[in-house]
């Protein structure tokens, strides 16, 4: 069986005594892309950051591109996960382009790629606009340009079209192509799955912190 | 130039800029700096052999009391989002620390540099002590850069910023002394070479300290 992007068995994460996520089995082949849906608070965000490694699991065992997520080499792996979180990750005195060359620099990507990955993601002519002036569909698209710009095998949208119009939901659906086309695998988030439906192969539901048993509930 | 400094020289790069545009450190503690300088004069009145002897004392430690400021600002500055970006990117923990040790480092000089004219004409007339002060201020506003960045990190691994000063205030208190006695004994004319010696001893201690900390604490934060 071909190595699997995401492989969990079991896997839980319990902050102090409080479980978080619970008995996960999760597992996503290359090329693939997964909706993944539940209600607040049910552990989806959380989920996100222990696929990215941001987090290590308490209980069971898991992988993501092949690395465990209990190893000292998951650090190694980060570099190949694209995640885009709830709150935008640029800093607000850069201008766009100045956040993109930066994280450019930090990832040893040429920065000449950045005016052609703001051009492709609608902000060419706001590239010299400091990112705190601009608005939350302009900083989710900036996000979006940071990730076609670090070109990762694993990508991990949260709330993938929150605050979006329909130009930059399009966006989405270039992202996540993009990645299943290089081999990789995506994880898409919503609170509308009829959004993401037509990206997707499967839905997995969260509730509190566990996978819902298929057909318990319809997205 | 190594990965290692290639990237502490981006996030200090990226630091100092945003603070020139910003002016969020700078702007707030020089006026205050320079106000808590103008209190003694205020109080003492002009009793100036006593402004002489109690200058060097009081610049140092408005400098430190101060530029704790600067070092929680710039340890705040990088929210969990950003955090988790450059964590993303595959930067060095130890590269990040040496970064924003670094920018902080050099906005604690300007700190001080902008406060010590204003010193010089508050307290003292004889500028020979102060001309040794430009020597050390290398090495303490290195030094508070450290200790600032440090704290910064074990604050926020146990997400708790306002234990940035607790930690930062007691153990910068070697340096504080040890700037201050070079100064006064320069002045009086007896050996500074010990005090020297301790803060770039100091120093040191604080550039491996935090290094080797880096990777656990920001793994820690999470």
């Amino acid at each position: 069986m071909p190595e699997a992007v995401i492989d969990l068995r079991a896997v839980g994460v319990r902050l102090g005594d409080t479980p978080i996520l619970r008995n996960l089995y999760l597992r996503v082949e290359a090329g693939e892309a997964v909706g993944l849906i539940g209600a607040n608070g049910s552990g989806k965000t959380t989920l996100l950051r222990l696929l990215a490694t941001l987090l290590a699991p308490t209980d069971g065992e898991g992988g993501v591109l092949g690395v465990s997520l209990r190893a000292a080499g998951r650090f190694a792996v980060r570099p190949r996960i694209g995640l885009i979180g709830h709150t935008p990750a640029l800093y607000p005195q850069l201008t766009l382009e100045e956040n993109l060359a930066f994280v450019a620099r930090i990832a040893g990507i040429p920065s000449a790629a950045v005016g052609e990955v703001l051009d492709r993601v609608g902000l060419g002519l706001a590239r010299h606009r400091r990112a705190a002036a601009c608005s939350h569909g302009m900083q989710r698209r900036g996000e979006f340009a940071r990730v076609t710009l670090t070109r990762p095998d694993l990508l991990l949208l949260d709330e993938a079209h929150a605050g979006l119009d329909a130009q930059a939901a399009d966006l989405v659906a270039y992202l996540v192509r993009e990645v299943q086309g290089r081999g990789g695998a995506a994880v898409v988030v919503s609170h509308e799955p009829g959004r993401i439906a037509p990206l997707v192969g499967r839905f997995v539901e969260l509730q509190a912190g566990a996978i819902a048993e298929p057909g318990t509930a319809a997205p | 130039m190594t990965g290692l400094w290639r990237q502490a020289w981006e996030i200090a790069r990226k630091d100092l800029r945003t603070e020139l545009r910003s002016g969020e450190v700078l702007m707030i503690t020089v006026p205050f700096g320079a106000a808590a300088l103008m209190l003694i004069p205020l109080a003492i009145g002009v009793d100036a052999p006593l402004l002489e002897r109690v200058g060097p004392g009081m610049y140092w430690s408005v400098v430190l009391l101060f530029g704790v400021l600067v070092t929680v600002r710039q340890s705040a500055a990088d929210g969990p989002a950003q955090m988790d970006l450059l964590s993303l990117l595959g930067l060095d923990p130890a590269a990040r620390f040496a970064g924003k040790a670094g920018a902080s480092a050099l906005l604690l000089m300007a700190f001080e540099a902008m406060l010590a004219p204003i010193a010089l004409a508050l307290y003292g007339s004889d500028p020979r002590g102060w001309w040794w002060v430009l020597a050390v201020l290398p090495l303490v506003a290195l030094g508070l850069g450290l200790l600032g960045t440090l704290a910064g990190a074990i604050a926020a691994s146990v997400a708790s910023t306002t234990l940035v000063p607790l930690i930062v205030v007691p153990l910068s208190v070697p340096m504080l002394l040890a700037a201050a006695q070079v100064t006064e004994g320069i002045r009086v004319g007896a050996t500074i070479f010990g005090w020297l010696l301790l803060l770039v001893v100091m120093d040191l201690l604080l550039a491996v300290a935090g290094v080797l900390s880096a990777r656990p604490l920001q793994e820690a934060t999470r």
